[in-house]
Order: C-alpha cells, then structure tokens, then sequence
C-alpha cells in the first residue's frame, strides 16, 4: 500500500485488560509512534470510528457493552483485537470472570499478538485492518452485493 | 428551585482509557453524592493460586497491572522469600530497586500526561509522553520488556544489568532531568493548569489519614506515609525523604507526583553509585508454608500482597490490595460538593488504574 | 532477614468491634481487611498501621456466621466488607455504604467460596 484513500478513525474499548495494551495503544497517538500520520485519530464516539480497537478478554460485564459500541459504529466497519488476552483470554483464561476472546461475541478482522503488544505490532495490526476496510466498502458499493448488514457474533 | 439528579459517568468514558462507573447525585451543577460502582475489567485472578504453583504466579502477579507491573512481581517475590526465608543477593535487591524506580518514573509521566489531557491541555499530554518514552526505552534495553517485564523471579532477579550499562544509565539521567525540569515548570507555574487545580478536590489532612489514604493522595494533604521508608529492597541504604505538600487539593497531589520524578532519578543515581557486585538469584528449594503481608510503595500508593502457604506448592490466598481501591472513599469525600465540570479532573487526581483495583 | 516485624492476634468475633475501636483512638489507619478460605472456615485479617508499625487481628468465623461492620469507626472500610461479601459470601452487617452483592459482580456469586485447587478436580479440556 503506498498511500491510504482515507482518514480512518478508531474507538478503543478496554474490555478486562490489565492495562498493559492500554497503554500501548495510548502510545500508538503519541510522538514516538505517532499514528496520526496515516491519518488516524482515536475517537469517543463510536458513531464517529471505522475500526474497533479492543483490548482484554470479555466477561460478563463488559458482553453487552462490547456488543453495542460494535453495533453502534457504522458500516463497514473492522475489528481489532489488541492483545493476547482479546484474542484468547491469555493468562487469565482460566479465571472464572473471563469468557474468552473477543471473537465469542463480535466478528474480530485483525489479531495482534503480544503480552503486552508493542506499539509496533499494534500500528501493523491497523495498517493491516484498513486493507480489509477497504475491500469491505468496495464490495458494499459494487452493484452485485446486496446491502446487507453484515452479521456479527456466533 | 434546585432537585436532585443523577448523572452516570462511565464506564466508557473519554478521559479514562479504563472502566469505572461513577453515579453522580447532582444538586444543579454541584455534586452532592457519588456512589462507585466498579467489575467490568474484574478477571478474578486471585483464584489462579489454585492452578498455578508459587514460582508461576509471579507472572500472573506481573499482570494484575500493566502500568505498575514491576512492583507487582516484586512484592509478590519479597513475600514469598520472606515466608520462605529467602536472603536474596544484595545486588538483586538494587536492581529491583531501580527498575522499580524506573517503573515509577514511566507511571508519574504516564499520569501527568493523562492529567493534562483530562484538563484539555493536548499539547502537554503529547509532551509528557514523549518523555515516558525515554523510560520504556531503558527498561526495554534492560528488561526486555516495555511495560511487562517479566524481570522479578522469586528468589532474585532474572537477569543483570553490566556495570557499563548502568554507567550509561547514569549518564543519560542528565539530559533527562534536564527535560522534566521544562515539563515539570509547565505543571507546577502555568496559570491555566492552576486555575483548573488549585481549591479543587480538596481533602484535609484528618480525613485523608481516616479515610485510609496512601501514596500522593496522601502525601499531597500532607500525610508522610511513604512505604519505601520500611526499607524494602534497598531502599534502606539511600537517603531519600518522602515528598508532601499541605495544600491537599488536585494541585497538590499533582505537584507531589512532579516532585517524585526528580526523587526517583536521585534515587537511582544513588543506587547505581552504590550496587555491589555478586550473584543476582539463589536457588529456592521447597514449598512455601506461612503468611506475609508483602508491602511496598508503587506509584499510586501502599501495595499490599498477602500471601498465604500451606507447603504446598500451590498457595492457598494470595490477596492483592491496591492503592486504588484503598484511594476510592477519600475519592467520594473529594467529589462531594465539586461541580460537575471539576468531576474528571478530581477522578484522575488519584491516579486510578481500575485494572489493580479489581484484578 | 525480616523487613518488617507483623504481629497476628486471633481474637473472638465478640470482641472485634472493642478491639477496632483501641486501634481508632490510637491512631491507627486501617491497612486492609480480607478474607481467606482455610478448610470449612474463614480467616478475616484486619490490618492496621501507624508509624510504619504493623498489626493484625484476627477472627475465626464460620461460613454461616454474620461479622458486624467496622465502617462505623474507619468509614472507608465499606470497600473491603463489600468486596468480601461479594468474592467470599460473608454477611457483614451494618455497613455504611451496603452495594447488596453489586460492588464487584461476578459471573459466578460468591466465586471464592468453593476454590478447586489443581489436582483435585477434572483435568483440563475434561
């Protein structure tokens, strides 16, 4: 990819993470890492995001609120799961509170590993997620797809 | 005519990257009542002593939380070689020393940075985290981890620092401090950071010591308790006084937190003059069989890990009390009668990480 | 080598409420108050400091029995007896701020109470 088309926007959603990928993902906007220069800027508002940042596994709690910030963002739309703990459940898998990864309720696009994940890996993971985006717009607009919505969760 | 209303703040909100949810009893604009509510990141990992033998845990421990990480492995390994009866290396002892200062020096930059933002002041978050950088740079380089770092093991350390290293460590200090000087001009003299903190969430020096107050919220209305004055670690050998101020508002505890930075750097200074040579680990052999309350000061306050053996290689309890959750009911005392607009900026001033209070 | 000296005294749950209120008019701050499982019965340590001194009481209760409220001298205190009453199931009557089982929530109620330690139930994957 050597330019990008469009400015993407994301929202970032601490599920039960132990702020390790928080953090991280902090990190990804500031100076250093500066994510800004793909034209990326981290929202509140999930009305206003295209990709869906979460870090740490689901549990009870936080099942419904993860649930409605992902129907809430407009198509289409990508989701990344920042983190051993969003992918699987990591070291905490087995803790009583904790269902698993993100993917046991929301279709997850985009997987980044690491305990924590490094800025790097995190920018990676983005920069791979808006090519998917983008492969989803144009099957959204070309004329032989339906515009269906599409389904979420398992 | 004024009638009472209730405003939730949280669990998602702008200025906390992390959850809390917070009900807010408003009178017009002023808050008169505040009732937490907290469990959406709680995992539970406590129960993991049952599937996890002692020496594993240290990483669970390490992952309560992601900011203060170090310490948490640390006090976790001090209990147990204290139940154990461990004498573990001096040289480890000071490498724990400074890596936890470190640690502490990412976590007040951190804060300050997410302070600033909370205050709508972007530029000095950007600033500040410029500078944190520098931090997880020297921790990455000698730890190899950023923000876990996995370098604590029960018994001693995993791995040494050259002495050449900490001779570079030393000398890149300079340059360091001579940037936080510029950050810490911006918090402690600009008149709008001071017209958004001074007077604001204030809290006097008799409730913040009933209410159970530790670390700056404490030391910012002028309650001298700082853990590290017990002499954990090495913190016996280095002079070093624990940092107060009486004005006991959000001004205060951020001024305390800007102050620690310039104590941690001394501290590290006087550690890396000081470490002795020798082994970093000694062999651990058996099971651990009693109890210890393993305390330290982390960057938000007294930690305290108890630990509970049965010789068995799984423990029976280990409890993990954060200073967060200790800092919730001077919280509510702060926010009573704030307006509502001083919310966020009074919620921060205590430097909350929800992901220790809850575990 | 000790870092610090800590002293544990088992005391009667009768005499709980007299003892706490020695360590309020002594000055004392309240470190923490938690709960462990130890075979049918629980331990709760109240911890209290002052001037880097560190003690420690303790009560001996049944899983069944009601352990009054210490929120009326240390009134942060509701943080800890919320959060046992939630992990462990212990009744504690009387507190300042009472969140009913809410403060912590958890997927299973009372998740400490039954603990199974590796080895002893069905492996993993089972």
């Amino acid at each position: 990819m050597t330019y990008l088309k469009r400015s993407p926007w994301i929202v970032h959603y601490d599920a039960s993470s132990c702020n390790g990928c928080d953090i991280e993902v902090l990190a990804c906007l500031t100076p250093m890492y500066d994510v800004e220069r793909f034209g990326i800027v981290n929202t509140g508002n999930p009305k206003h995001a295209d990709i869906f940042v979460v870090t740490g596994s689901i549990n009870e709690q936080n099942k419904a609120v993860v649930r409605n910030i992902y129907d809430q963002i407009p198509e289409p739309k990508v989701v990344v799961a920042v983190g051993i703990c969003a992918t699987s459940g990591g070291v905490f898998r087995e803790c009583y509170n904790v269902s698993g990864g993100i993917d046991i309720i929301i279709p997850v696009d985009v997987y980044v590993l690491g305990c924590a994940a490094r800025p790097e890996s995190i920018i990676d993971g983005i920069v791979k997620s808006l090519v998917i985006l983008e492969e989803k717009r144009s099957n959204m607009n070309s004329p032989d797809t339906l515009r269906e919505p599409s389904k979420g969760g398992k | 005519m004024s009638r009472k209303i209730v405003v939730p703040f949280g669990p998602q909100h702008p200025v906390l990257p992390e959850p809390i949810h917070l009900d807010l009893v408003l009178e017009d604009e002023t808050v008169v009542d505040v009732i937490p509510s907290i469990g959406y990141v709680h995992r539970g990992l406590e129960t993991l002593v049952a599937k996890r033998e002692y020496t594993e845990y240290v990483y669970i421990a390490e992952r309560t939380c992601g900011i203060c990480s170090f310490i948490h492995g640390m006090t976790y390994c001090q209990g147990i070689e204290q139940i154990m009866d461990l004498e573990v290396p001096q040289r480890a002892l000071y490498l724990r020393t400074i890596w936890s200062e470190y640690s502490r020096l990412h976590s007040h930059l951190l804060w300050l940075g997410l302070f600033a933002d909370a205050m709508g002041f972007e530029n000095l978050f950007m600033n500040a985290w410029r500078l944190r950088e520098f931090v997880l740079d020297v921790l990455e380089e000698t730890t190899g981890g950023r923000v876990i770092q996995g370098s604590c093991k029960v018994g001693g350390v995993r791995r040494d620092i050259s002495n050449e290293r900490l001779a570079i460590m030393a000398a890149e200090l300079t340059q360091f401090e001579a940037d936080l000087s510029d950050l810490s001009d911006v918090f402690l003299h600009d008149d709008s950071i001071q017209s958004r903190l001074v007077n604001v969430g204030t809290l006097s020096r008799t409730d913040a010591y009933d209410l159970g107050a530790v670390g700056p919220v404490a030391r910012g209305s002028g309650v001298a308790i700082d853990l590290r004055k017990t002499g954990y670690a090495a913190y016996g050998d280095l002079r070093f006084e624990p940092i107060t101020e009486t004005s006991g508002d959000s001004y205060g505890r951020c001024a305390v937190r800007v102050r620690e930075l310039f104590s941690s750097i001394d501290l590290i200074r006087q550690a890396i003059e000081k470490i002795p040579e020798g082994d970093i680990e000694v062999k651990v052999k058996g099971n651990p069989d009693g109890e210890y309350f393993s305390r330290s000061e982390q960057p938000r306050g007294e930690l305290v890990h108890y630990l509970k053996g049965n010789g068995t290689k799984h423990l029976v309890r280990s409890r993990i009390r954060t200073p967060t959750l200790t800092n919730i009911p001077p919280l509510v005392k702060m926010l009573r009668g704030c307006e509502l607009a001083d919310v966020p900026v009074i919620v921060l001033s205590i430097d909350p990480c929800i992901g220790c209070a809850e575990r | 080598m000790k870092i610090e000296q800590q002293t544990t005294v088992v005391i009667g749950i009768e005499h709980l409420i007299g003892r706490v209120e020695q360590f309020r008019k002594g000055g004392y701050r309240l470190v923490q108050v938690n709960c462990t499982k130890i075979g049918e019965e629980f331990e709760i340590n109240y911890s209290f400091e002052k001037d880097y001194r560190f003690e420690n009481i303790r009560i001996i209760i049944s899983p069944d029995s009601e352990v009054p409220s210490i929120s009326g001298m240390y009134w942060g205190a509701f943080v800890y007896e919320n959060e046992m009453h939630d992990l462990f199931g212990v009744a504690v009557k009387g507190m300042n701020i009472d969140f009913n089982g809410n403060f912590i929530k958890t997927s299973i109620p009372y998740p400490f109470r039954n603990l199974q330690f590796q080895g002893e139930g069905p492996c993993q994957g089972k």
